[in-house]
């Protein structure tokens, strides 16, 4: 209660209500008592703060309806932000620039550690099982089989084969797989059986990173074989498999045995494996086939540093690339065979019934 | 529209006084301007408002003091402070600092915006205090103090019985008002 009575005194003595008794009476207070001088003074003060803060308000008052009442008559017109995309982008100019440095940077990091650790297909220590065939030769061959055959060569006039490999039918219709690097750069490609007839052929597809490529036989001799001996194995190998191989090293076909020796290609190339077997210049493009007659791969490469070690694309990338082949409509009647019918037979018959299907595939 | 210093002098005069006219004028020569500013560096038409009225408190403040003398045209000094004041809260909300802004001249305002701010923060906080306060006590502070009301005005309006009564709860009501403000304001000050 004595406060009460305290701050009404100062009050009325800051406001001049006070008789003059009074003023002296509560000078008299002031001077004999410090506490009540120093809350005064505290008072004054705080009664000053409050005074300023009053015409703070007021004045905030008059800004806000002067504010709203220009505002109605159009005196001022609240100019609408830059458009909202506009504001983000200056907003954040500087954290997207960062941003998309630091993008940029890890994108060429692991563009250049990808290239860093893809294997180089064509390093020294892998040798391309495509055979290069010298003039000579080939005319002294071919001598040979034209005594033995009355046989119709279907290669341009006067131009020797250049190279070639080995390539085999995967649909009786006239399809054969062979390698992407047996044709690259061939302007013209014919393929001959192991009876030495010859057909020209077109390259419907190639795959420079499967390394695989699909020729149709276009040549009024050939006559479709009718559903294929072997089958094309959709799923993976195991390791130890024994598998064979025919392939055209030679004017010959010519017939290896081996085994799946890993899982992956050349510096753990997915896309292939390996197997133990001794392949030759030529034999690129050959059918890999396991003890049941089923096609699982197709040989691609030797390590030139290792003894029987050589490469080959693994078969299901042959249903991979047919679908690509497929998108075109004119293709859409290729079947691949999925069961062997030369399962149970000898190795002796089961060759017999492949050979058919086995070609050189000749480029010139 | 340009104002020579005499009229420049009368509009602060009629600003110190809360004179209408002159917040009128004020508004009319420099909203646009100040506006303009704020939406070219990141900010929107609430925000430009607020710092102009902040700019226009800044000059109300300096106006009243009467110590305020114009160095620089009344233009400027109100860019300098709009200015200010915009980097100042761009740089609170850790926005990106436009480097565009402030290609214009200038005047150094740093110490008007200084104290504007103390000041500008123990409002605040006696604004808090009141919030704070709580029914009647706030209405009756408010009623008293800043509009200034009679004692008995405010007995008849609030329901005392008389003057007196009314008086003796407002003085209740100022303690705890001091109470509450010095106790937030030392907590600022912290």
């Amino acid at each position: 209660m004595q406060d009460v009575q305290l701050l009404d005194a100062i009050e009325r003595f800051l406001h001049g209500e006070m008789s003059p008794e009074e003023i002296a009476s509560f000078e008299q207070l002031r001077k004999s008592n410090p506490e009540v001088d120093e809350k005064v003074v505290e008072h004054t003060m705080f009664l000053q703060q409050m005074d300023q803060f009053s015409d703070w308000k007021s004045f905030k008052g008059t800004l806000n309806d002067v504010h709203n009442q220009l505002l109605e008559s159009g005196v001022i017109t609240e100019a609408a932000p830059k458009a909202t995309v506009i504001q983000l982008w200056r907003k954040y100019k500087r954290v997207m620039a960062v941003a998309a440095s630091i993008a940029g940077i890890t994108t060429l990091l692991i563009a250049s550690m990808a290239t860093y650790y893809t294997q180089k297909k064509t390093a020294s220590d892998l040798q391309r099982l495509r055979g290069e065939y010298k003039s000579e030769i080939t005319k002294k061959a071919n001598e040979v089989i034209t005594k033995v055959q009355e046989r119709i060569t279907k290669a341009p006039e006067n131009t020797p084969v250049r190279f070639g490999g080995t390539g085999f039918l995967i649909d009786g219709k006239g399809y054969i797989a062979t390698d992407e690097h047996v044709v690259n750069g061939a302007t013209s490609v014919v393929v001959q059986n192991s009876k030495g007839q010859e057909f020209r052929t077109r390259i419907i597809y190639t795959n420079k990173e499967t390394d695989l490529a699909i020729l149709k036989i276009e040549d009024d001799d050939f006559r479709s074989v009718g559903p294929l001996p072997y089958g094309i194995r959709k799923s993976g190998t195991d390791l130890g498999e024994p598998l064979f191989i025919l392939g055209f090293p030679r004017e010959e076909i010519v017939y290896n045995e081996g085994y799946m020796s890993a899982k992956t290609g050349y510096n753990g190339d997915t896309l292939s494996f390996q197997l133990g077997v001794s392949a030759n210049p030529g034999n690129s493009g050959g059918p890999v086939f396991n003890k049941n007659g089923e096609v699982v791969g197709v040989i691609t490469a030797r390590q030139t540093k290792a003894v029987g070690v050589v490469f080959a694309v693994s078969s299901k990338n042959i249903f991979r690339s047919l679908e690509d082949v497929k998108k075109d409509t004119s293709f859409q009647n290729i079947r691949l065979t999925l069961n062997s019918s030369i399962k149970n037979l000898d190795r002796v018959q089961q060759i017999k019934r492949i050979e058919e299907g086995v070609f050189m595939v000749k480029c010139y | 529209m340009k104002t020579d210093s005499t009229d420049e002098k009368a509009l602060l005069k009629g600003l110190a006084l809360n004179d209408r006219k002159s917040v009128e004028t004020i508004y009319k020569l420099y909203y646009n301007m100040v506006q303009t500013l704020i939406i070219n560096n990141n900010g929107s038409a609430d925000d430009a408002r607020d710092i102009f009225q902040e700019t226009v408190i800044v000059l109300y403040e300096k106006a009243k003091s009467g110590s305020f003398e114009l160095t620089a045209q009344l233009k400027t000094y109100v860019y300098s402070v709009s200015r200010r004041l915009w980097l100042k809260k761009l740089q609170q909300q850790q926005k990106y600092l436009p480097n565009v802004l402030g290609l214009d001249e200038t005047v150094p305002v740093d110490d008007d915006i200084e104290s504007h701010g103390q000041r500008n923060s123990e409002f605040q906080t006696m604004e808090k205090a009141l919030l704070h306060l709580g029914e009647p006590c706030k209405s009756l502070i408010e009623a008293f103090y800043l509009q200034k009301r009679s004692m008995t005005e405010i007995a008849g309006h609030f329901g005392y019985t008389n003057a007196d009564n009314a008086k003796n709860q407002k003085y209740k009501c100022l303690m705890r008002l001091r109470k509450i403000f010095f106790a937030e304001f030392k907590n600022n000050d912290v």
